[in-house]
């Protein structure tokens, strides 16, 4: 059956089979292929033996050179985390309140605090930390706070998170629903009014006796809110949920309350002050004067 | 007679239309009563083709103009896998445009039917399984009945083969639409899909190896046992990747076998012996027999494609735990997946070597034959992509390549630059021969189709390397201070740009395969295009050296 000839062009005898016309040539493997194959096995050798390779009873072997993946990742975390443990010690010593005064950890605790943010926070509140009206997270860039601004309440806050389950210290405040409450002319009366805070309406009676009876309590008789309970300012330009006629009444009859987690016991105490000192620096943050008066936020006198 | 057969079929698709009503009535979610339907749909018109003169499949045949009449090899199936390969693959190139465009512009997102976690298996599937899978069928019957001077040995089986293959494709892919995943990368299908798949599959195998058997040739030929191989191991893998408890017999869900990290290995076995063995080893298979043919050329080297042959396939099945690089999978493991993976490397070259200088003596065609050059282009994508991938196995590389772009534009290189080129140019070698035609419609357009593909093809590996290695570097960047400088919306925000011009090389690549699906509608109506040829240049013999092997004192005369 073989039919074995000399191929013309390439001059390379075939192996004298033939396949609907196909044959083929009996070259030689090329040396440069077999070797770089052979080269590569030796590489795979000297490898298996380095690092660890082979499946034995109980454990694998675990290479000449005693290398393991977990066993890089500790030596790199901890010349990370030795790297930064000056700092950090610092940081753990220091009282926030204290922070601002030592400007070059400040800037670090500023700088930690950011890389943290992008990890835990940008979810909710946008890697500009602009938050989303659509969703109900507030802006961290701008003067209103919920809970307050300054340094430690915002660290309190990062602590204990709003509105979590299981913590007896969390934020916490409820808006009751006024579904029902009203007809439809005093809920636009009421609209009326508290738009009126901000300017974007006229007030009317009728609107300001429902505030003055259902919402004064909180919010404040104009609408200045009231930290302490976590009621939002009206009278000013910043609203979480919308400044539309519609937003604020389903703000109204139906209200939504956002929930932030609690980071204590997921983030470390020096992170949380990083956080703490990076949410204050991005615009909105309040000195402690301003605070003082808030019966919620004692502020620590003694250096 | 004949009315007896009818009427038996008849009531074998009434029972399979009922079943299957019975089966969507009590279904446990809607997605398994969708697909109940789409069987009791099938059933129906079933009925009706036996039982009626009405006959789809002839008013096709005469559509897509099939060649009557015996002739010396069974190629009724091969006709209607080329023509499945070209509709499969418009509508997987289709959805591979749209999803990149979803990337580049999140509003094309559509819920819940045609958002990008539906629609990236759908392309997938389609261009591999769907694309792919019939260009393997179709080249396979093909090779096997020429090669070994036979004809299929179960004509039946065979057909039955090809349109089962078609209801897994359907399945598949409205399952995705529907939601309907086992979310384990490229065997998305839920276990009933999977289960006709393997029926299909051995019905495939057997086709095969009968027709093998029946060869009036000694020896096989090495395009037979690339295709053996793919067809074996592929089913091995999908078998037990797909091992899985259902929790209803008339719902979707199903649960893994295995867990953990034990399935997440599992599935990388799977994962990378599925580009191993059907995009290489039978991709390979198709290469081994069209390049020779299309250059008429005698193969390069014997020995070559035996050591080649049995190396990859021994070396290819260890080379997945490289998927799972720096995860819970142990150090041994992985330490494996790479060491294999490097080893892999002259394997697969040798197939490229085999077929590029099986062009000895007819390089000069790469220059008049636009259906050598997409071979040539192949090939060359295929040592290219071959490279890339044990380069990304070394786990230092991989560190940074790892869950990146760069994986994305290493396996599209492969997927469009190799088993897309080479199963364009099978398939301007298959038409004219199927449907009794001279040559295509037009070289020309051949020739547009490549270069489209070839300049769509840089675009998109282009902007994915870009795009790759700069998420890796920003998601390992530190600042001076100790701490991650970017955070991930960051980098997911800078890759825009090369978002957008990625898809613009898949509206490239699109754009060459209409063109080509065009070639072939005028070819299937028997014209001819009146063209200036390619190249008028003169062929000189006598200039024509091989790069080895200096020709032999023999003279020409």
């Amino acid at each position: 059956m073989a039919n074995k000839r000399i191929d013309q062009p390439t001059g390379t005898p075939t192996v004298g089979h033939e396949w609907d016309g196909i044959e083929e040539l009996d070259t030689p493997l090329p040396r440069w292929w077999l070797w770089t194959f052979y080269l590569t096995i030796a590489f795979a050798v000297g490898y298996v033996i380095a690092y660890p390779a082979w499946p034995m009873i109980d454990r694998a072997t675990e290479g000449v050179l005693g290398w393991s993946s977990r066993g890089e990742l500790a030596e790199e975390m901890s010349a990370a985390d030795q790297a930064r443990a000056t700092m950090r010690e610092q940081l753990a010593r220091i009282p926030i309140e204290r922070l601002p005064e030592d400007g070059p950890l400040m800037q670090q605790a500023v700088a930690g605090g950011a890389a943290a943010f992008r990890v835990n926070c940008v979810q909710c509140h946008g890697s500009g930390a602009a938050g989303s009206q659509e969703l109900g997270y507030p802006n961290l860039n701008d003067d209103d706070w919920l809970w307050g601004g300054d340094l430690k309440a915002i660290e309190y806050t990062l602590a204990h998170g709003i509105r979590q389950a299981g913590d007896d210290e969390t934020r916490s405040s409820v808006m009751p629903p006024f579904a029902g409450a009203f007809d439809t002319a005093q809920l636009n009366a009421l609209t009326d009014h508290v738009l009126a805070f901000s300017g974007k309406a006229e007030s009317n009676p009728v609107g300001a006796r429902i505030y003055a009876d259902n919402c004064a309590a909180c919010h404040g008789i104009r609408g200045e809110g009231d930290r302490a309970q976590g009621a939002p300012t009206l009278n000013d330009a910043i609203w979480l949920r919308g400044s539309s006629r519609e937003a604020i009444k389903q703000q109204i009859l139906d209200p939504r309350m956002g929930m932030m987690p609690k980071w204590e016991g997921r983030l470390d105490p020096v992170t949380l002050k990083m956080l703490a000192a990076y949410v204050h620096s991005l615009g909105g943050g309040e000195d402690f004067v301003e605070v003082a008066e808030d019966p919620e936020v004692a502020v620590d006198e003694q250096p | 007679m004949q009315a007896e057969t009818a009427l038996g079929r008849v009531g074998l698709w009434f029972l399979v239309m009922l079943a299957a009503m019975a089966a969507a009535l009590g279904a446990a979610d809607s997605g398994f009563a969708a697909h109940a339907w789409i069987i009791a749909a099938l059933g129906f018109v079933m009925i009706w083709v036996s039982a009626s003169r009405f006959d789809p499949l002839g008013k096709a045949r005469g559509f897509f103009k099939l060649p009557d009449g015996p002739s010396r090899y069974d190629d009724d199936p091969i006709r209607w896998g080329v023509i499945a390969t070209m509709f499969w693959g418009l509508a997987g190139l289709l959805a591979g445009v749209f999803i990149a465009a979803q990337l580049a512009f999140p509003q094309l997102n559509f819920e819940p039917y045609l958002n990008f976690g539906r629609l990236r298996p759908l392309h997938t599937s389609a261009v591999i399984f769907a694309f792919g899978g019939n260009a393997l069928l179709a080249t396979s019957f093909y090779v096997v009945q020429r090669t070994c001077r036979t004809q299929l040995a179960f004509p039946n089986l065979a057909r039955f083969v090809f349109w089962g293959y078609q209801l897994f494709i359907v399945l598949a892919a409205t399952g995705y639409l529907l939601g309907i995943t086992q979310s384990r990368e490229y065997a998305e299908p839920e276990w009933y899909v999977d289960l006709w798949l393997t029926i299909v599959w051995v019905a495939y195998f057997v086709v095969f190896v009968g027709t093998l058997a029946r060869r009036k040739e000694p020896h096989i030929y090495v395009a037979n046992w690339f295709y053996l191989a793919f067809i074996v191991t592929v089913a091995m893998l999908h078998i037990v990747n797909n091992l899985a408890m259902p929790v209803s017999l008339l719902g979707t869900k199903s649960y893994s076998a295995f867990a953990g990290v034990q399935d997440a290995l599992t599935q990388w076995w799977y994962g990378h012996n599925a580009v191993g063995f059907f995009l290489t080893a039978g991709f390979l298979a198709m290469m081994y027999y069209f390049v020779p043919k299309q250059a008429e050329r005698p193969v390069y080297s014997y020995r070559l494609s035996i050591i080649h042959f049995w190396s990859l396939i021994f070396l290819y099945i260890w080379a997945g735990p490289h998927h799972l690089h720096y995860t819970a999978l142990p150090d041994w493991a992985q330490t494996l997946g790479m060491v294999f993976s490097i080893m892999l490397w002259m394997p697969s070259w040798g197939g490229m070597i085999n077929g590029l200088m099986t062009l000895n003596g007819a390089w000069d065609k790469v220059r008049t034959d636009p259906i050598i050059r997409m071979m040539v282009m192949a090939l060359a994508f295929y040592g290219m992509s071959t490279f890339e991938g044990p380069m990304l196995s070394i786990k230092s590389v991989n560190s940074l390549s790892h869950y990146t772009d760069w994986t994305i534009g290493h396996v599209h290189s492969g997927a469009l630059g190799w088993n897309g080129m080479i199963t364009f140019a099978c398939v301007y070698f298959l038409v004219p021969r199927l449907w009794k035609r001279e040559r295509m419609y037009s070289l020309r357009m051949i020739n547009w189709h490549f270069w489209l593909a070839t300049i769509g093809i840089v675009f998109y590996a282009a902007s994915m390397w870009v795009a790759g290695i700069m998420q890796g570097l920003m998601w390992r960047e530190y600042g001076p201070d100790g701490y991650l400088v970017w955070s991930f919306a960051d980098s997911v925000a800078a890759m825009f740009p090369m978002y957008v011009m990625r898809a613009a090389g898949g509206l490239m690549y699109l754009g060459g395969a209409l063109i080509m699906s065009y070639n072939i509608w005028m070819t299937l109506a028997g014209k001819q295009r009146v063209e200036a040829p390619l190249n008028d240049a003169a062929y000189d013999p006598e200039a024509d050296r091989p790069i080895v092997n200096q020709p032999s004192a023999v003279p020409a005369e």
